[in-house]
């Protein structure tokens, strides 16, 4: 069992807390006055994404969270589980929907997708910060010449629900930004 | 600053910082020859060590003579004392200091004090020169809150500092979601306090102000004197400035027996945990048989001052070759 002692401590190194992975977010050395010296730590939990504040005893050891991250091609979903394959040794995941949550809205089939693993199992999805999804339905009536303005919502062919443009109608394919959820160009077809 | 390691050779401070820290040298040189208070450069190898129980001290042996095990400072306190005991009048040292273990944005095993006794001063006579000297290096001036560590505990805690319990403080701790207090505690009473005050008062003390707090509980006494007014107090301050310690100061023990029972409980306190067991310094206490004056003392972290004065985050910013590139 690979462990860490608080001198190893720092940001990005994963850790199990609890009986659950988590990740350091932040970590100080403290020494108060003349009085014992601790690590002071901000642990984010990789299942619930949950921030909580810990010290640690100097020294202190703590079991290494056997997490990793890999890009993996999203394949399909059967309704319970999302199906991952990673394209270089062709092993398959499936990862239930605490792990997918919100990134379901931009799944769609092949797209390479980052998936953290803990002992195998994901534990979270993200999405490429860029995807191309076809419109399924808008306000045809809205019209306008330029892509300024307020625009309008448009449903994706995931389900996701988007501002486009005015000027931006059903079944065309448009590129958009993961991490703001927000339209970013027409894509080139 | 995340050191490179194929690249570690240049510093980690910039040619202002070195700039500022020859500066700021000059400044505190001056600042004492006007008062006439003499440098004074002692040794940083001594064949005792600290014995308080949350230091560890770097040691190492001599050529020839393994026997002999000699020890780096944890401050240059202890000879600086010697020197008071032998009449050298009132007395400050910038003296490079060891601590094991200690690494991190406020921290370097080897870093530098600035140290002053000054003979026939009070606790309060200090915290002016303290504050004086701060004014003449942030070549400003500046707010200052002086409150006892009593007043600004029970503010936060609602506990009495004075009177209380490992049992209440751990229970506070646990209360703000930190059980783990109980484990680095230990059965110290002083521990406790000191991890309450890191966690819940230090950080949340106001910007831009120097906070002088004064007179700590009899078991946070370390080497002050105890104070004779209820409840019984140790002579003892800490400076705090952007939630950073930056000094701490007694009114001296001059009291031999007193301090030798200190080191003793100390040692005893070692003994029964991890902490290795050290030499206490016979030769201090054998200076302070033969008579301390009367006098204060403090000691102020150089490096963190330097940090403050330049507004940066993090001491290898200040430091030339902190220790992973040391």
């Amino acid at each position: 069992m690979a462990t860490y002692n608080t001198s190893e401590f720092k940001g990005g190194l994963k850790i199990m807390m609890d009986n659950d992975p988590c990740s350091i977010v932040e970590n100080e050395f403290v020494r108060p006055g003349k009085g014992p010296a601790f690590s002071r730590v901000k642990i984010r939990n990789l299942k619930t994404g949950r921030v909580i504040d810990r010290t640690f005893k100097s020294g202190e050891t703590v079991e290494a969270a056997d997490v990793m991250e890999t890009e993996m091609a999203y394949l399909y979903n059967d309704g319970e589980f999302w199906h991952f394959m990673d394209e270089t040794t062709y092993e398959q995941v499936s990862a239930d929907a605490v792990a997918v949550g919100e990134t379901s809205k931009w799944l769609k089939e092949q797209d390479k997708c980052t998936v953290m693993l803990w002992n195998g199992a994901p534990l979270s999805v993200v999405a490429p910060n860029f995807v191309e999804l076809a419109i399924t339905d808008t306000d045809p009536g809205l019209k306008g010449d330029t892509s300024g303005g307020g625009g309008k919502p448009a449903t994706l062919e995931t389900g996701a629900v988007v501002r486009v443009p005015l000027f931006v109608q059903i079944g065309e394919v448009i590129k958009v930004d993961t991490r703001t959820g927000e339209y970013s160009a027409r894509a080139k077809s | 600053m995340t050191p490179d390691s194929t690249n570690t050779w240049p510093p980690t401070c910039s040619t202002a910082l070195l700039h500022q820290r020859a500066a700021l040298y000059q400044t505190i040189r001056y600042f004492f020859a006007d008062k006439q208070v003499l440098e004074v450069d002692t040794p940083a190898l001594s064949s005792a060590a600290s014995c308080d129980v949350n230091l560890d001290s770097f040691s190492t042996q001599r050529a020839f003579n393994a026997d002999q095990r000699l020890y780096l400072q944890t401050s240059p306190e202890f000879a600086m004392k010697r020197l008071l005991a032998s009449g050298s009048g009132s007395i400050y040292q910038i003296a490079k200091s060891f601590r094991q273990g200690e690494s991190g944005r406020f921290h370097n095993p080897e870093f530098t004090l600035l140290e002053w006794y000054r003979v026939g001063f009070s606790m309060a006579d200090l915290m002016a020169e303290v504050i004086e000297l701060l004014m003449q290096c942030f070549g400003r001036n500046i707010d200052v809150y002086t409150l006892s560590y009593a007043q600004l505990f029970q503010q936060k805690t609602a506990i009495d500092p004075h009177d209380t319990t490992v049992d209440e403080l751990i229970a506070y701790a646990r209360a703000q979601g930190h059980p783990e207090a109980a484990s680095i505690c230990g059965n110290s009473l002083s521990n406790a306090l000191d991890y309450l005050f890191s966690q819940y008062i230090q950080p949340n003390l106001k910007k831009n102000i120097v906070y002088l707090v004064t007179d700590y509980p009899v078991c946070m006494a370390m080497l002050a004197k105890l104070g004779d007014q209820q409840p019984v107090s140790a002579k003892r301050f800490e400076v705090y400035f952007n939630n950073i310690e930056l000094a701490n100061g007694y009114e001296e023990l001059t009291d031999v027996k007193q301090q030798q029972a200190r080191f003793e409980a100390e040692l005893k306190q070692r003994k029964n945990s991890s902490a290795s067991v050290v030499p206490m310094d016979e030769n201090l206490l054998a200076a302070l048989a033969s008579g301390l004056p009367e006098c204060s003392g403090v000691a102020l972290g150089l490096d963190r001052l330097l940090m403050l004065i330049s507004g940066v985050e993090s001491i290898d910013e200040v430091l030339t070759f902190p220790i992973n590139r040391a």
